[in-house]
Order: structure tokens, then sequence, then C-alpha cells
């Protein structure tokens, strides 16, 4: 287990690394001059020389990728050019928000889509079956940003049951919540269904049976302990998407997180600011696979003792 | 008098009966494809779609109106008075360039690599896996913003920052059949007789490759519309005066309390156009790589 966790976290480290390289060489392809943004229309060139100089951009481009290493790995991204402030400062104000809507996002779809799934794998290929995976298939076509839409128009301008903007009482984040979930519900409800029915044909289930164990028995407490390792794994991977859902869903709700950050970042071409944000959401990504990889490597050991 | 039947002919009516139903989910997916590829082209020619063009007697009419010019306008129009059905099927236009030009680029890019990285194996491998572990930590939406935000709003540019999110799908499917076709007595033996590299993976790997690599890329065409449509509603896609579907879904949620049409309409159509790619990836999937089963 020690080994496998090690080489977990050198992966996690390079990949951590290659994040923050690939952002620096994407920011540093931008057409225009930060300096010459920042400074404004009438500036003279002189002050965006001085501001140049001042932002380290006259240093060698190997310079300022050392330098830029430096300052990520201590977590200082620098100041925000449109705002003035440390950019983790404002991150930090938002990120609790995005981390609560990817945290109730992700328990509603636990929630819903164990049931359902279980529920489909029991009754394969009856009606239930079948409205449950066309649904679910259904779910995952409908572009996310559409959904945040629509649920906008029925529950605030239609029934003005909800909030439909901005983070001022709970209620505001039903929407954004349901929101993130519904893709992700759709996923992991065809994922519980397809590994109960992997585990169901294999001998340790006919064996459980065939000592006349009582179906619950089966089901609960042989079957669907093995079927959930795979489910967990996809949790880890497909956080990636939920967290992309929640960029594109704070924006629609006007939702104060990091997501909403990131786009008026790009539109203001604060670019600190996007590599802080960018940084930190592939971060985040990365931690929890990480997490996931070793808790996987814990529930089930021929993970850790492959290769 | 029929003979009972028996588990045989049971069987083999089952099996005829699911070949019918994977037959029905790949025609009626291509039909309804074939519908939004003739209304792309169509559509805007009938009705002379000029995107910059305003019409503000005729804005936010419901669906179903008949505009005091005569023309009929089956979903309304939008907040400059343009008709919403023409502006949609210029919007499937979009969808439709983005998606194939996207698949094209992306797939020839990630086989290319999948092929050298399975052939040859050892660091080449190495570093292309590493690579595609770096890109995958990357949620696909956020190296898009990141990228299309960096290059500006453009169609062309819209294609290259998809394709990049879009190659590592790709390059793993190849890889991984060319892994476990690479021991097969065929390609051994083409090596045997001295064959080139490029004989070997053009000729021996690539057939064995081609059906897999389909089916990913049907699945993917999924993807990649519903990325663009994203990508354009944030305002990174494409430039203002092409009017892609999630332009005017962004365009009509200023209007949701007086003009519902404007935001919903284009949203359906998107989600029919993406849940026709998936149901016939998933019953390609079915009848070309039953290995692969649907998740």
């Amino acid at each position: 287990m020690l080994g496998y966790t090690i080489r977990r976290v050198l992966l996690a480290v390079f990949v951590l690394w290659g994040v923050v390289t690939v952002v620096f060489v994407i920011v540093r392809l931008v057409p225009a001059d930060p300096a010459l943004l920042l400074a404004g229309m009438d500036a003279t060139p002189e002050q965006v020389a001085a501001l140049r100089k001042q932002m380290g951009l006259d240093q060698p481009l190997i310079v300022q990728y050392l330098t830029y290493v430096g300052t990520a790995l201590t977590g200082n991204f620098g100041n925000s050019y449109t705002q003035g402030v440390p950019v983790m400062q404002l991150v930090g104000q938002v990120l609790p928000n995005t981390a609560l809507l990817a945290v109730l996002a992700c328990l509603l779809a636990v929630i819903v889509s164990f049931p359902l799934g279980l529920l489909a794998a029991l009754r394969v290929n009856r009606l239930t079956d079948r409205v449950v995976t066309t649904a679910s298939l259904f779910t995952q076509s409908l572009p996310g940003f559409w959904v945040g839409v629509v649920l906008m128009l029925v529950f605030s301008q239609l029934l003005r049951l909800l909030p439909s903007t901005g983070l001022n009482s709970p209620d505001a984040l039903v929407l954004p919540v349901v929101t993130v979930a519904l893709p992700f519900i759709a996923i992991l409800t065809r994922m519980t269904r397809s590994g109960l029915l992997e585990v169901v044909g294999e001998g340790y289930v006919t064996t459980a049976r065939a000592k006349g164990l009582s179906e619950r028995v089966v089901i609960f407490t042989h079957a669907t302990r093995n079927a959930l390792i795979p489910v967990i794994t996809l949790v880890g991977l497909e956080f990636g998407t939920l967290l992309g859902g929640a960029v594109i869903t704070e924006t629609v709700f006007s939702f104060p997180g990091i997501g909403r950050l990131l786009v008026n970042s790009i539109l203001f071409r604060d670019y600190n600011l996007v590599q802080a944000c960018v940084i930190i959401i592939a971060a985040a990504f990365v931690i929890v696979n990480l997490v996931v990889d070793l808790l996987y490597g814990y529930l089930d050991p021929r993970v850790r003792l492959a290769k | 008098m029929t003979a009972p039947p028996t588990i045989a002919m049971q069987t083999m009516q089952r099996a005829r009966r699911a070949r019918r139903g994977v037959t029905a989910r790949i025609t009626v997916p291509l039909v309804v494809i074939g519908l939004f590829i003739v209304g792309a082209v169509v559509v805007p020619m009938l009705y002379d779609f000029d995107p910059l063009h305003t019409e503000l007697l005729f804005r936010l009419q419901p669906p179903g109106t008949t505009l005091p010019d005569g023309s009929y306008a089956v979903f309304g129009t939008d907040q400059v008075g343009q008709d919403l059905f023409a502006q949609m099927m210029m919007g499937a236009r979009v969808s439709l360039t983005v998606g194939v030009s996207t698949l094209l680029v992306a797939g020839v890019f990630g086989v290319l690599l999948g092929l050298l990285a399975g052939h040859f194996g050892g660091w080449v491998d190495n570093v292309l896996m590493r690579v595609a572990d770096v890109q995958l930590a990357f949620p696909a939406i956020l190296l898009a913003i990141l990228l299309a935000s960096v290059l500006g709003p453009s169609l062309w540019n819209v294609i290259v920052v998809i394709s990049i999110t879009n190659w590592v799908v790709f390059a793993r499917v190849t890889r991984s059949q060319v892994l476990s076709l690479r021991t097969r007595e065929y390609v051994e033996a083409a090596r045997t007789l001295g064959a080139s590299h490029a004989h070997i993976i053009f000729r021996t790997l690539l057939p064995g490759c081609v059906a897999p690599i389909l089916v990913v890329a049907t699945v993917e065409f999924g993807h990649v519309v519903l990325l663009e449509a994203a990508l354009s509603f944030l305002g990174v896609g494409v430039p203002l005066g092409i009017p892609s579907l999630g332009t005017t879904i962004n365009n009509g949620t200023a209007y949701l309390g007086t003009a519902w049409w404007i935001s919903t309409l284009p949203g359906i159509a998107l989600a029919i156009l993406v849940l026709a790619t998936g149901i016939l990836g998933d019953a390609l999937r079915d009848r070309f790589d039953p290995k692969l089963r649907s998740a």
C-alpha cells in the first residue's frame, strides 16, 4: 500500500506541474501585451515600459517561467490587474461557494442515482429499466447551461418559487445544484446499473443464492459492495466534468463562485486571475482523483498489486 | 400441428428481435441527423438569412405568428426581429461544421499518435500517455475556455481548441486497440517478412482500429457540439456575426420573462441532435464492438 501511495502522489505532483506549465504557455500565447492592457489607452510608452519592468515581462521567458513556478508553489499568484488586490484573496472569497455547490451536487447525484441504478439493474430489460436508461441517456444529451436557463424560466419566472440569481439565501442554491447534478445523476445511474449487472453474474453471488440467502441479503450485502467500486472511481473521474459544469452553471445563475470569477477575469483579460482560477480548479480535480485512487487501492487490493 | 418452441428456437427469435432493435436504433438517429443536415443547408437559403439584418417591427413575436410582410414565423422571432427557425438552422450549420471538422482534426491527430505509441511503445508511449494524463487533469471545458479566450473568437479557433481537448480520446482508444492487435499472428507475420514500420502501422494495424474509432467518433460528436455551444454561450466561441445555437440561447436569457422561445427552442434542437448521435453511437457499439458494451 505504501509503494502504491507513493506512486500515486508522485503522479499527482507531476500532473500538477504539467498543469502549471501548460497554463503558463497558453497565457504567454496571448497576442495582447498585458502591460499595455493594464496601463490603459492613454499611457505613454515610458509608463508601459515601467509597468512591463514592474510585472517582470522584460525578463527572458525562462526566468519568467521559473519565477512563476516559484510563486505558484507558495500559492502567491500576484495581484489582480483590474482590482489591485492579491488574486488569492479574490479566489479565497468565492472558493467556499463553489466547493459547497460541488459537494451538494455530488451528494444529490449519489442519493438519487444509486437507488435508480439499483432499481434498473434489478428489473433489467423490463419497463422500469427501459425508462431509467432512456431517461439517463436523454439527460446526458441536454446542454447543461440550457438546463439552467430552462429551470430559471420555470421556477423563477413562471412559478416564482426560487430566486434566479446570486447567493443571498439558502434557497438560491437549489437551482444551481440541480443543474450541476443532473448530468452527473445520468452517468452515475448508468454506471451503478452496469456495475451491479456485472457482479450479479459472478460465482460468489450464485453461491450466496445457493446458500439460500434472501434476495435482499444477496443484493445489498454481497453484490452491491463490489458493484460500487468502479462507481467510486467514476465519481472521481467525472468530478472534473462536474467542476466544468459548475463553471458554466455559475455564469448562468450569476453565482458568486470560482467559475464565474474565471469567466469574468477572461472577459477583462485579467491573466493573473485567470491563471490562479484555472490552476486552483485543476488542482482540486487532481487532489480529488488522488484521494479516489487511494481509496480505490484500499478497497480493492487487486488495483494496488497490479504492475 | 406446430412443434412446441424449443429453447434453441426461442433464443434465435430473441436474437432476431434484438438485431431488429439495434437496426431501428441506427436508422432513426440517422434520419434525424439527415434532417438536420438538410435543414442546415436549405433553410437559411430559403429565408435569405442575413445575421446582421434587424427588423425591429417584428421583434419578440411568439411562435406561429404571421409577420406583417406575410412570412410565417414557425418558432417566432428574436429580440431583433429575426426568424428564430432560420437562425436555429444557421446555428445547426455551425454545430455540424464544428462537429465534423473537429472530429477530422482531432481524429487524424489522435489516431496517428495512438498508432505510433502503440506500435513503438517505450519512451514514445510513455511521453504520450503522460501528456494525456496532464490533459485529462483539466476539465475539457476549462482548457477550451482558456485557449479560446487567448486565441480570440473565430470559427477556425473553436475547431482548433476543441480538437486540442479531444484528441486524447482518439489516441487512447487507438493505442489500446493496437496493443491488443500487435501480437496477432498476421501482424507477427508481416513483421517476420520484414515489412517496414509504415506498412505494419497503416496496412495491418490501422484497419483493425477502424471500428472502435468510428464508434468513439460518433459518441464524441455530441460532446464536441455541446462544447461549441457552451463556449459560444459564454462568449468565447464563434464571433458575433455567426449565429451559433449557444449564442442564441445566451441572447434569449435577457428575455426569459417576455419571450421564452428564444432560449428554449434552440436548446431543444441541440438536445435532439446530441441525443440522436448518442443513441447512434451506443447502437454502433452494440453492433460492431460488443466488447465495449455501453456503460
